[in-house]
């Protein structure tokens, strides 16, 4: 599904140089569930820019669901974001004036779709979240938790392949990030690819599998342990 | 997609209405400048008969001093001499012809209520009217016979025939002006001349004369000189009939030349009368005769007034300012819009799809601008009108041309000033600015 081969990203200014991500490798399956973690400045946003196309990188290769993606031109790029991938944020970035009908049809209107079929996807993914009775509701109405439910619901209603969480939960408070979490499972066990950064061991202990970064590579000696493999073994 | 990008448009401009506001405001007040001066400078180069006019010519020849020239470099005269008036309508060489002046007389009404007014004249041959398609509200012209035998008769405007005759039909009634009576042979409906192209020497923006009279009335009634009166020399004697013989000009003709054979066969007659002239001790300037058309009649005499062009000119640099202001306050506006194209990038947007969402509001901001922009020009139309009176009524009005002009200029520049802040609000790396949200 992902494949990063000796990553580098690097930023440039004038006077100095960043290393954000060295040598990074990674492999990621189709239905995996990853967490990645890491302290702050590890590199972890970085990869995550990168894996949803949103950041090129200085080096290596990135295969997304056997696409070199290189070479890509920016709307080449967008295409396949819009196409694969599905964006989950810590701050929601929900549109403030558009209601949540409005706001999970955003999507779909670049991606071309009818009428009709934009409208049965947008039923489809608010009701899957809970939210199908407050469609016409404008995002401000609504508590956090159902804030990044629409968000959820948003990235579900064009049916990606991979979806790309940062720090879902972290502007939630305990009970609703549970709730969150479990929509996340409850949509990974239904096919989907989800790649999820976090500073919460305890969430990335319910993933299938974690990636802990530092200073922008792989840490394997501190990678966890998920709560499921650890049963296995 | 228009559709979608309309609706965010009016969102967004729904979102701030002070800045959207300012905006529309600076277009309109750029838009109204701008429709205010090019109106009246179209309606004065409008073609005022585009369906003959250029099949008609003004005839100039260049009977002026061998020492000058009557317009420098080398123009001849913009009028004739009665003498030259005369021998080129008793010649009769074009399909139509008539030469003409302007002049003034009072106009005693039988009836005793209606008051004593002064008229403007025009003395002219009976072929000015099929000529210039003079529309008639009754009655016709007279024939180039009445001309010859010196009739008096008289055509009257809509005007004159309402204040004298309440608006009947007066053909066959008679008429007192300047002391002689007339018989009335036809009236003239509404006719509205934009730039009365006839006679230009005494305003290309006067309105049309309260009444017509044959041409050689003139002479018989000894009516005063109407217009311009120019001389290169004195008149040789004394008296009415003295100065009428004189090289002075104060008449214009035009003549009707359907072909271009007909206009060269005419050209050639000119030329041939000047040198008959010549060999009676006139015309002491080389050859310089002239046929301009109506429209290069009108560019010669310059007829779209230089001080017109200028403020014109000015009007277009303060829109250009108020596009400058216009693009200030779109960056500003765009620039606290980042996050909402950041999240529209993250989820698929391509560049092109963010410019198109951006120019569409600057467009719709044009437009409502061009909406106010032309309540303003009319205002500024009007301000004009009442600052120079009735007779240029015909100059300030909006037409659907300069409608459909002031809405093309408004949306052209309103999204010409949305290309840099557009261009900027889409080239953002949409990374950066995700987490700031």
């Amino acid at each position: 599904m992902l494949s990063m081969n000796n990553i580098n990203k690097v930023f440039r200014t004038d006077l100095v140089e960043t290393t954000a991500l060295r040598d990074f490798n990674l492999t990621i399956d189709e239905g995996d569930f990853v967490s990645v973690t890491g302290p702050s400045g590890s590199g972890k946003t970085t990869f995550l820019n990168i894996a949803g196309l949103l950041e090129t990188y200085t080096s290596g290769q990135y295969v997304l669901d056997g696409t070199d993606v290189s070479n890509l031109s920016d709307r080449q790029r967008s295409q396949l974001r819009n196409e694969k991938i599905g964006f989950i944020f810590q701050s929601f970035n929900l549109i403030p004036d558009l209601n949540l009908y409005d706001n999970v049809d955003v999507p779909l209107r670049y991606r071309g779709f009818s009428k009709q079929e934009r409208h049965k996807r947008i039923t489809q993914s608010l009701e899957r979240v809970g939210l199908a009775n407050r469609m016409k509701h404008l995002p401000a109405q609504l508590s956090g938790g159902q804030q990044q439910r629409v968000a959820i619901a948003r990235a579900l209603a064009g049916e990606p392949r991979f979806l790309l969480a940062d720090e879902p939960t972290g502007n939630l408070d305990s009970q609703m990030a549970k709730s969150v979490m479990a929509l996340l499972q409850e949509i990974n066990q239904q096919g989907t690819t989800i790649v999820m950064v976090t500073h919460d061991p305890e969430l990335a202990m319910q993933t299938g599998k974690n990636v802990f970064v530092r200073d922008g590579q792989i840490s394997e000696h501190e990678t966890l342990v998920p709560v499921a493999l650890a049963s296995n073994q | 997609m228009f559709y979608y990008y309309l609706k965010l448009a009016s969102k967004s401009i729904k979102r701030t209405p002070w800045l959207s506001g300012l905006m529309m405001l600076a277009i309109a007040l750029g838009i109204g400048a701008c429709m205010t001066t090019i109106t009246v400078n179209y309606l004065m180069s409008a073609n005022p008969i585009p369906e003959k006019s250029d099949q008609l010519y003004y005839v100039q020849l260049d009977s002026w001093s061998p020492h000058f020239a009557a317009r420098e470099p080398n123009e001849p005269p913009d009028q004739l001499t009665w003498t030259d008036a005369t021998n080129l309508m008793q010649a009769q060489q074009a399909f139509r012809q008539s030469a003409m002046a302007s002049s003034g007389g009072v106009v005693q009404p039988d009836n005793p209520d209606v008051k004593t007014f002064m008229a403007s004249l025009r003395l002219n041959f009976a072929d000015f009217f099929p000529m210039f398609n003079a529309p008639f509200l009754y009655g016709s012209g007279w024939q180039y016979s009445d001309d010859v035998a010196r009739k008096q008769v008289a055509v009257i405007s809509k005007e004159t025939n309402d204040r004298v005759f309440g608006g009947e039909n007066s053909v066959g009634k008679s008429i007192t002006i300047a002391g002689e009576m007339f018989t009335v042979v036809g009236v003239l409906d509404e006719w509205v001349l934009v730039p009365r192209f006839y006679d230009v020497t005494t305003g290309a923006f006067s309105e049309t004369e309260d009444v017509f009279i044959p041409f050689y009335m003139k002479q018989v009634m000894q009516l005063s000189n109407g217009g311009n009166t120019n001389c290169w020399k004195s008149p040789e004697g004394e008296g009415f009939e003295a100065f009428l013989m004189s090289e002075c000009i104060n008449y214009q003709m035009w003549v009707e030349l359907p072909t271009d054979a007909d206009r060269d066969a005419y050209m050639t007659f000119l030329n041939a009368y000047v040198d008959e002239q010549k060999a009676l001790g006139r015309f002491p300037r080389p050859h310089n005769n002239r046929l301009s058309d109506v429209m290069t009649w009108m560019e010669t005499e310059e007829v779209v007034a230089d001080d017109a062009q200028i403020m014109m000119y000015m009007a277009f640099l303060f829109l250009f300012v108020c596009i400058l202001n216009t693009v200030g306050l779109l960056l500003s506006k765009f620039a606290t819009r980042n996050g909402d194209v950041a999240l529209r990038r993250a989820i698929g947007a391509t560049k092109g799809a963010i410019f198109a969402q951006y120019i569409t509001e600057t467009a719709l901001i044009g437009l409502i601008g061009g909406v106010l922009g032309l309540a303003l020009a009319s205002l500024g139309l009007q301000a004009i009108e009442s600052l120079y009176g009735d007779f240029i009524s015909e100059l300030v009005h909006l037409d659907a041309t300069m409608v459909v002009l002031s809405f093309g200029i408004a949306i052209t520049a309103s999204v010409l000033a949305g290309c840099y802040p557009a261009w900027r609000v889409c080239s953002i790396p949409p990374a950066s600015q995700l987490k700031t949200q």
